[in-house]
């Protein structure tokens, strides 16, 4: 169902309203009436909605509430005591190092139920804040807690399906600024972090460990850091002097900021009384006594009279100035260029069409530059193509080349052959017809012999009918006309086969040497 | 990527989780519950602002009732001598009354010409755009960069429907009206001019009613959904039994038995107003001032606004060349918990949007 933090929501727009008409005064309500045409009526009966107020406190009591602190301080210097005392508890927590390289902030949530109401109080601590022996950036990262808490707030009201009222708001709603106790003026270290914080959160600054000063050192101390904060425009949280009932107490207290406090949980028996308070040898300060230290002041300031205030402010002015900040960064404006009321939506469309629109150029280009590659690779294959095809063609040229070579020398081997083989045969004939006719032929081989110049002749005789027929016949019948020089030293038949022996061999062994390198050409050229 | 979510948080680490936290006993008072009195005193300072609307035919005696309910009374009587308007038509007044220190900035819609014309098609449409347009004055507001700091509040809060005492049961113009209106804003229905009926047939008409509305699955205030607890289902059973309330309006002040009491004066007796055996305006009283006035309006912002809000936020991404819906994070179980029939409340908002 509905939610307290949204009655919440309604009463923080609404009273910011009435602090914007200056301090609202009746007066100011009725003219601002007057102003809307709104007839103020008097009933003539009782109608009973003076228990409104009662309803939106029966529902923030069934939502619960929830409130947020940052301690901001040095090590050591009492942030933990000083929450447990203000709160009465003990929050589970162990003492912090001092040898942190850089500032961390811890923050731990608890419930507290005090008669109906229900507290969920989320304490953040600075640790190792002024330990690093280079504090430059020591602020840095309690703004940037601050700044996510706002961001995150942020991003929950801008989503389309929001839960804005079950959301756990975990916006700091104050800030304690722990100051040391030295009794002179504000280190360096704490007025640059203030001047980094005054326009984020409500900071509201104390004096820590008070019992180290005395009450006139006290006097001048207080005077002395207001003025320093004054002089350097330091912005810290001023409780509220609007309402009446609880202006004259505010007024005064903001004239005794900042409250020196001290913080205990040990229990002291002090006359009939046991009170919070640290024992020394020289006497007890007690907590809860004003004379002794302003811890009464504060928990009265922050918890009893201020706390809806403070979570008020947080929301609509530290909230709404991050907001506005926020949102101008990204370049959302409320009047347009033509000084025209610009809608959210409106920008935010155009940023929408902006950003899809940059989105296609962007594809486009990589789409452009994508087919640009493809292309150029392309090309470069085609290239590498076209050479391998004119290597191939080279080589095959080569090949044919080759192979024609190798053809003509075949011919010419087997030309060779044939002219061979016909002057073998004739030789044969020649050797069958010395037997017989010795002279003529002879001589007339001579005749033929002493002729210079005599051509090579290769005698083709068909060797098979020469030795069927005893030769002499066929010699005559079929003689193929070769004739060729028979080397005159050799005559004699046995050498003379000795040798055609060794040539025949020879010339069989090169035919089917060339035969098999023409088989392998050939193959290859296939 | 969504252009506003373009930052990361700076700070990851450091937010605290919201779940388990460890309960701590205190061991004495801080001055916790002193936050009530300063929630108190903040809300009797700024005020409170309410939005009634009331619907139907004419001289059933709605401005009456916002009279008795009131009790401002208005220097010129309504309806006399006045013609019913040819249209419908709405009438918004703001006062501003005060009772023991708590203002309340009361604005009333009225809305003559509802349902008197012979052909009373879509006569709701002109309500239903006025209800969205008061939505998205405030959407607008809501999503400036300089934003005021309070958001003028004209949503309607309650819109109360004027049954009329025939004795039998809804007409369909009623039905349609109350099938399109609950999905945005919440619905009071009230037998009006009860005095009409007699006590059986009073009873025996709230059944009928009640048994069309469930027929019809009309959801009116207070919503069954929306109980929190146990006490709450308790409370509002009671209520949801005796809806919708059998309702008496009266200007004048009669002398019963040495009482001045409102009431009507007839011949066959005095019909006191605020005497629970007569009528059951003391009941409609308290549910709209008395005890769920917050509840209404907590249900306007949170419910019916965001889904609104939602559906028009939605709308307004749809990119001309393609389906471009944002689907942003699913409904988280939290939100189940409010449970909104989508499908009919987008038919509803799309026959205002026309209008825009």
């Amino acid at each position: 169902m509905a939610s307290s933090e949204v009655g919440r929501h309604l009463l923080f727009q609404s009273h910011m309203a009435t602090k914007t008409t200056c301090m609202s005064s009746q007066g100011s309500d009725d003219e601002q009436r007057k102003r809307e045409n709104i007839r103020s009526l008097t009933m003539s009966g009782h109608v009973g909605f003076e228990s409104l107020p009662d309803q939106l406190v029966n529902r923030s009591i069934q939502q619960g509430f929830c409130f947020n602190i940052l301690c901001v301080g040095e090590t050591g210097i009492g942030k933990s005591t000083l929450i447990d005392t203000l709160f009465n508890t003990n929050f589970e927590d162990y003492e912090s190092s001092h040898f942190c390289p850089n500032v961390k902030l811890k923050a731990q949530t608890y419930e507290l139920q005090e008669s109906n109401v229900r507290l969920k109080l989320t304490i953040v601590n600075t640790v190792g804040f002024g330990d690093q022996i280079n504090k430059e950036e020591s602020y840095q990262p309690i703004v940037d807690y601050i700044d996510a808490q706002f961001e995150a707030y942020l991003q929950e009201e801008l989503k389309i399906k929001r839960s804005l009222f079950t959301y756990h708001d975990s916006r700091i709603h104050v800030c304690l600024y722990f100051i040391s106790p030295t009794g002179h003026s504000l280190k360096t270290l704490d007025l640059l972090t203030m001047k980094n914080l005054d326009s984020k959160v409500n900071i509201i600054p104390v004096i820590a460990k008070a019992d180290t000063v005395s009450k006139t050192e006290l006097q001048e101390f207080k005077l002395k850091l207001m003025s320093e904060l004054v002089s350097n425009g330091v912005q810290i949280y001023q409780f509220p002097t609007d309402d009446d009932t609880i202006a004259k107490d505010n007024a005064a207290m903001n004239g005794l900021l900042p409250f020196a406090v001290v913080g205990s949980m040990d229990e002291v028996k002090v006359g009939n009384k046991v009170v919070k308070a640290r024992q020394y040898p020289w006497g007890v300060v007690q907590v809860e006594n004003e004379n002794h230290c302003d811890f009464v002041k504060l928990r009265e300031m922050l918890i009893c009279t201020n706390m809806e205030d403070l979570r008020e402010q947080t929301h609509t002015r530290h909230y709404e100035l991050y907001r506005r900040c926020k949102l101008e960064e990204m370049g959302f404006t409320d009047v347009g260029p033509e000084n025209k009321p610009v809608s959210l939506q409106e920008t935010y469309e155009a940023k929408r069409h902006e950003f899809h629109g940059e989105r296609q150029r962007k594809e486009e280009e990589m789409k452009q530059m994508f087919v640009q590659r493809v292309k150029e690779k392309e090309a470069i294959l085609k290239e590498t193509e076209r050479e391998l095809q004119a290597k191939f063609e080279h080589l095959k040229r080569l090949h044919q080349e080759e192979r024609m070579k190798l053809e003509e020398k075949r011919r010419l081997l087997e030309e060779e052959i044939i002219a061979f083989s016909k002057k073998k045969a004739t030789s044969e004939i020649f050797h069958s017809q010395s037997f017989v006719a010795t002279g003529s032929n002879l001589r007339k081989d001579k005749d033929r012999k002493k002729e210079p110049g005599c051509g090579f002749e290769l005698l083709c005789v068909d060797v098979r009918t020469c030795e069927n027929s005893g030769g002499r016949k066929d010699a005559e019948k079929a003689p193929i006309f070769c004739k060729t020089e028979v080397p005159e030293h050799r005559r004699s038949s046995s050498q003379a086969n000795f040798i055609k022996k060794k040539l025949e061999v020879c010339f069989d062994f090169a035919v089917f040497i060339c035969f098999i390198t023409l088989y392998l050409v050939n193959g290859h050229s296939y | 990527m969504d252009p506003l979510r373009r930052s990361p948080s700076p700070c990851l680490s450091s937010r605290p989780s919201s779940p388990s936290t460890p309960p701590c006993e205190m061991l004495g008072p801080v001055g916790i519950e002193a936050v009530l009195d300063q929630l108190k005193i903040k809300a009797m300072k700024m005020g409170f602002e309410f939005n009634i609307m009331v619907v139907g035919q004419s001289g059933l005696g709605k401005s009456t009732m916002v009279n008795t309910l009131f009790k401002v009374w208005k220097s010129n009587p309504p309806g006399l001598g006045v013609p019913p308007p040819q249209t419908l038509q709405l009438h918004s007044v703001t006062h501003v009354i005060e009772e023991k220190g708590v203002k309340l900035k009361l604005t009333v819609t009225d809305t003559p010409g509802f349902g008197d014309q012979i052909n009373n098609d879509n006569c709701w449409d002109p309500i239903l755009g006025y209800i969205n347009e008061q939505y998205e004055q405030y959407l607008q507001e809501e999503l400036l960069i300089t934003r005021q700091r309070h958001i003028p509040d004209t949503r309607v809060h309650c819109c109360v429907y004027f049954v009329p005492p025939t004795g039998h049961c809804l007409r369909p113009l009623d039905i349609e009206f109350l099938q399109r209106l609950c999905q945005t804003v919440n619905v009071v229905p009230v037998i009006a001019r009860a005095d009409s009926l007699t006590m059986e047939e009073r009873e025996a008409f709230r059944r009928r009613i009640q048994q069309n509305l469930r027929t019809h699955c009309i959801n009116v205030y207070p919503q069954m959904c929306f109980d929190e607890d146990i006490n709450d289902r308790i409370l509002n059973s009671k209520l949801r039994d005796r809806i919708p309330f059998a309702v008496v309006g009266a200007d004048q002040e009669h002398l019963v038995n040495g009482r001045c009491v409102l009431g009507r004066k007839t011949n066959w007796g005095i019909i006191e107003v605020e005497n629970m055996a007569h009528c059951e305006f003391p009941l409609l009283r308290d549910l709209l001032i008395r005890s769920h006035l917050q509840d209404l309006k907590d249900i306007t912002h949170n419910v019916h606004y965001e889904n609104y809000r939602v559906i028009r936020l939605n709308e307004s991404h749809l990119l001309p060349r393609g389906p471009g819906w944002v689907n942003l994070a699913p409904a988280s179980p939290g939100q189940l918990t409010t449970p909104r029939p989508f499908k009919v409340c987008r038919g509803a908002h799309d026959d205002s949007d026309d209008e825009f």
